[in-house]
């Protein structure tokens, strides 16, 4: 969106001003989208038309001074349901899917102005670190077009990193919004499980996943936050708790903020550059007046292995529905019922998809339940028990998001295990159900690195606010990339 | 060698509540294929559950009705199977916290009572319509998906065909009772898969078992186990061996036939279902539904002997069937004498019913209506026999008492009126009186004729017999 | 727990459990990579998991049950309109050979 707006408030102060109208936002932002995605290929489908008649009705009706959204262009991850345009969790499976609903995060940013300008590219239904398991082709990281925009909402973070919007949406089910955030040098927040609802969001692991923002900088995060968190009926695991207002809870005073450091989080396998710049922001946040301390999550070595287990079987199940009877890409040589199975989900999905698949069929199977799908259950027990003993004397959590800045395409590909390895830092959260971002934190050879904030369950202001006051005395946020081979150099 | 039989029964039943158990969509059958669907119903991807209160509600009562412990807290599971009608080619069910467990109900077999151990209940969503066609393809309704179903699985204490139809008999009736189901065979309200086993007697492992499928009546399930007992006996004292097989029963034959051996028991790889939190159930709530239980029919029969004054039988008989039983409470309660209701309702009402093979509720026949035309006979306008007309047109739907004004049917019961006529026949038959004092008894009937003929049919014959044999005697 | 590395036929097994038909070479890399995946996950085994509940639910309440109201989507033509194949209002899928499950 030509650059030129810092934040969604700029944005909205210059809507409301009459110096752009929603509309020439709208063309400009599409007009970036379409320039970027030969490098990027961040959008499974670009919305328009659909974008341009949303903008010219909020033009038509005027822009609403008292909805910071009104007239501001969204990206939304693929696995998001909208109304009548096209959705496929980057997948074949549903290459012909046209939902009739929306997602109810997408209800709602639409209800405060947003126009949706269209469908980020994302890991094949959000399983990868990399945006390489899309069907639409892999995306790439602005700063770094031979390098990997992370995963698997990487579409969704290249798109805001690039500027072509200021805010997206993701789905983190083991990171997906953290660690593309942070390849990307940009926000992503991970709500507590319950804070957002998921109706709409094609499920991976029904368990984990959660929706989140997407954005430049941590004042727009919140603002997105007031307005997709809150129960929604059709979602029986979305909380009832109130909503406070995010951005009303941005201080930038951490003063007194008791933080603990995971020794797990900075062990072996951390990038040494990534060891250095995190350690240097743990240093900021002690100078802002935090105190910090070495604390243990014994269990979280273990996180990934229970991931490993959990997800897939979750996915085994939410994915039994692609059968292609009732909607979505169909076979077209079945001559019985099973072989319309069979092919059409053989045909229609990809390696990563099945993989993951079988694995957690194999969790579930009657034989390795109790050794498998069981003993993870048991681990995600122990894990929350860590944090909640950490939490007691501590507010939040830092580390790293991810051991390492982004990778080159196809350099993690071949082997799954080593890809797996990424989730390690983030995932915790995930099997916690707890609240954590991703906020800048430098660069490492030209390449962002993050610094995650976890929270108790429902405690987002912390964890926002936390980032916050790092971002209020730090410039990383305002780093921009080039969009070139090798990045800025 | 002898052998004891062991028979397990797993019975499906249709809640009839207003909406689905996961989505709102509404439950209701005989619609347009998919009419009664929705985005969830349809398994479509991003949709989630949501637990409908009512399920949880109806599934208590039924629970209680079998004297089951009810799971205060409990979750859902995933039982995961690929096949049209079931969208998410999952089913929500309960597998590790059921609804309710161990209740039980008592049987009667020919007199004798035995109670019958229900090793659980849980509540579960049925699954679409798949009807299969000659030309290679099936259609897929989805309007049952979703459906709310309670599946009440016995413990192995059933030991006879006899046993098992009395179960199934008891299980509808006390289902019924409660009203959160029709509980029809017929209509697939109530659905009921069957395994069978034998051992030879003083053995305690139990033989393999069978399964019967396509048994679509309570006479059927007898039938078809009576027959896989014997077939069952005559393998192993042929020294053959059972196999752990499903059967089907063929209802022209009477046989079970082979329609496939199983190998190994099925995968279906059940887990806590993730997207739906834990359902607790207050006490509070529990109490209220404990107080708010409609009566069942041992306490129903108890007051219809206790308070109407019926016998044992007639009330067993009357709470055969909650409209049966409803409907005779109606009739009393609108002023009907209860013998005579009783009377009615195994008499002519039942041989309505059967000859026009119709239930209850689908007749005419209002509780108003009968008990107005018992009472007509009560205070004497209509005779016994008179009522055989009147209770024609109650079965039409017509109102007794304007049917009866309508076809003069009153009858003539005043002695101011009925005197002068016996005084006249008495005095044109004056051989009749002679054989009566020489004490031909055969004397009056002839009489009592002729004052009916005369009459037409409708003199009180009671007030006449008594008039007669007065001016009788007076002569 | 010492698992037997995961077999080919295992892998077989779970993938016609999953619907997927998986070619020589997918047969032969998953069989490997499973294996790999399932060696990693057995780390889990040194951790003492007696007396641990299981968590599988994440919610952070019990249910709010839903009130028994019923409410016609009238999404009937929308549905079928997305289904690859339909007939007079069902959705039409070629022959079913084996009986239906148990509900
Ligand atoms: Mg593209
Ligand atoms: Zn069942």
């Amino acid at each position: 969106m030509s650059q030129s707006y810092e934040s969604i408030t700029d944005l909205h102060h210059a809507l409301v001003n009459k110096d752009v109208s929603a509309t020439e936002i709208t063309k400009a932002t599409l007009a970036d989208i379409h320039d970027h995605e030969d490098a990027l290929n961040a959008y499974v489908t670009v919305n328009d038309e659909g974008a341009l008649a949303q903008a010219a009705k909020v033009d038509e009706a005027g822009v609403d001074a008292g909805n910071l959204f009104s007239g501001v262009p969204v990206a939304f991850k693929d696995n998001l349901t909208t109304n009548g345009l096209l959705t496929t969790a980057s997948s074949k499976i549903l290459e012909n899917f046209t939902p009739i609903y929306d997602a109810d995060v997408v209800t709602r940013l639409q209800n405060a102005g947003a126009i949706t300008i269209g469908k980020t590219n994302l890991d094949e239904f959000a399983m990868g670190a990399s945006t390489e398991t899309s069907y639409y082709g892999t995306s790439h990281n602005p700063w770094d077009v031979t390098k990997v925009p992370g995963g698997s909402s990487g579409g969704s973070a290249a798109t805001v990193a690039a500027r072509d919007v200021l805010a997206s949406l993701g789905s983190d089910t083991g990171g997906s919004i953290r660690q593309p955030a942070a390849f990307n040098g940009i926000v992503g927040l991970k709500p507590t499980y319950g804070r957002v609802s998921r109706w709409g969001l094609i499920a991976f692991a029904s368990s984990l996943d959660q929706i989140g923002p997407m954005t430049t900088n941590v004042t727009d995060a919140a603002a997105m936050m007031n307005v997709i968190a809150g129960r929604d009926d059709r979602d029986a695991t979305s909380s009832t708790k109130a909503v406070p207002d995010y951005v009303a809870g941005l201080t930038g005073d951490i003063k007194g903020l008791k933080i603990g450091v995971p020794r797990e989080f900075l062990g072996d396998g951390i990038d040494a550059g990534v060891k250095a710049q995190i350690k240097a922001a743990i240093k900021q946040l002690e100078d802002l007046g935090a105190t910090v301390d070495e604390v243990s999550l014994p269990h979280s070595t273990h996180g990934i292995q229970a991931y490993y287990i959990l997800g897939p079987s979750e996915a085994s199940s939410n994915l039994q529905r692609f059968d292609g009877i009732r909607y979505g890409y169909r076979t077209q040589n079945a001559k019985n019922l099973d072989e319309l199975y069979i092919k059409t989900r053989s045909e229609g999905f990809g390696d990563e998809v099945k993989r993951r698949i079988m694995l957690g069929t194999f969790a579930l199977s009657a034989g390795a339940y109790d050794a498998f799908f069981m003993k993870a259950a048991k681990i995600r027990t122990l894990i929350i028990e860590d944090f909640n003993r950490v939490f007691k004397d501590y507010d939040v959590i830092v580390g790293p998001t991810a051991p390492t800045p982004a990778f080159g395409i196809g350099e993690e590909t071949k082997d799954p295990m080593t890809m797996y390895m990424n989730d390690m830092l983030t995932v915790p959260a995930n099997l916690a159900g707890l609240p954590a971002i991703s906020v800048p934190a430098g660069l490492v050879d030209g390449l962002p690195v993050g610094l995650q904030v976890i929270g108790k369950a429902f405690d987002e202001e912390h964890v926002l606010n936390t980032a916050y006051a790092f971002e209020q005395h730090t410039n990383f946020h305002t780093l921009k990339p080039t969009m070139n081979e090798g990045g800025r150099a | 060698m002898n052998f004891q039989t062991t028979i397990g029964l797993e019975v499906h039943v249709e809640l009839k509540t207003k909406s689905k158990i996961f989505s709102p969509s509404p439950v209701e059958f005989g619609d347009d294929p998919n009419a009664n669907t929705n985005v969830i119903d349809w398994g479509y991807p991003g949709v989630l559950p949501t637990p409908n209160k009512g399920v949880v509600e109806y599934g208590m009562r039924a629970a209680l009705a079998l004297h089951a412990n009810i799971n205060q807290h409990m979750h859902f599971d995933r039982k995961n199977y690929f096949y049209p009608d079931n969208p998410k080619a999952y089913q929500v069910s309960q597998s590790d916290t059921p609804l309710a467990q161990n209740g039980w109900i008592e049987i009667d077999v020919n007199g004798t009572k035995k109670k019958i151990g229900i090793e659980e209940m849980h509540i579960e969503e049925d699954a679409g319509k798949n009807t299969h066609n000659p030309n290679g393809y099936s259609y897929v309704d989805l309007n049952r998906q979703g459906t709310p179903l309670i599946e009440i699985v016995s413990k192995p204490d059933i030991a006879s065909p006899e046993e098992a139809y009395a179960y199934l008999d008891t299980l509808r009736q006390r289902i019924q009772f409660t009203g959160v189901s029709d509980v029809k065979m017929e209509e697939g309200s109530m659905r009921v898969d069957v395994n069978i086993s034998i051992r030879p007697f003083g053995v305690d492992k139990f033989g393999t078992k069978t399964e019967l499928k396509n048994l679509n009546s309570f006479n059927y399930v007898r039938k078809g186990l009576e027959y896989e007992e014997q077939r069952q006996q005559k393998v192993l004292l042929a020294g053959g061996e059972i196999q752990q097989e499903t059967r089907r029963f063929d209802e022209t034959t009477g046989e079970t036939i082979l329609m496939r051996v199983k190998e190994g028991a099925d995968d279906y790889r059940y887990f806590p279902e993730p997207d739906i939190p834990d359902v607790v159930v207050a006490d509070e709530w529990l109490e209220q539904i404990k107080a708010d239980m409609p009566e069942m029919p041992e306490q129903r029969r108890e007051r219809y002997v206790g308070e109407l004054g019926l016998t044992d039988y007639d009330a067993m008989v009357l709470t055969q069937t909650k409209e049966m039983s409803d409907f005779f409470e109606a009739a009393v309660a609108a002023g009907a004498d209860a013998k005579l209701t009783s009377n009615y309702l195994q008499g002519d009402v039942n041989a309505y019913l059967n000859d026009n093979h119709i239930d209850l509720q689908d007749t005419k026949l209002t509780p108003a209506n009968l008990a107005s035309m018992i009472k007509l006979q009560m205070d004497g306008t209509i005779s016994s026999k008179m009522a055989k007309k009147v209770f024609k047109a109650v079965t039409d739907g017509e109102d007794p008492a304007s049917y009866v004004k309508e076809h003069g049917l009153v009858q003539l019961s005043d002695p101011a009126q009925l005197q002068p006529i016996i005084d006249e026949i008495l005095d044109n038959n004056a051989q009749s009186i002679e054989d009566f004092k020489n004490g031909k008894d055969r004397a009056v009937g002839f009489l009592v004729g002729q004052i009916m003929k005369q009459t037409h049919g409708q003199a009180n014959p009671k007030v006449v017999n008594k008039l007669l044999m007065a001016s009788l005697n007076a002569r | 727990m010492t698992v037997e590395p995961i077999s080919r036929v295992e892998v077989e097994h779970v993938a016609s459990l999953a619907k997927l038909s998986l070619t020589d070479e997918q047969a032969q890399k998953f069989t490997t990579q499973l294996d790999e995946i399932i060696t990693m996950i057995e780390g889990l085994d040194e951790v003492d998991t007696d007396n641990v509940k299981p968590t599988t639910n994440m919610a952070d309440a019990t249910a709010i049950l839903r009130e028994d109201v019923a409410v016609n989507a009238h999404q009937k033509d929308a549905l079928l309109n997305e289904a690859p194949e339909t007939e007079d209002g069902f959705i039409k899928v070629p022959a079913i050979i084996d009986e239906s499950e148990d509900a």
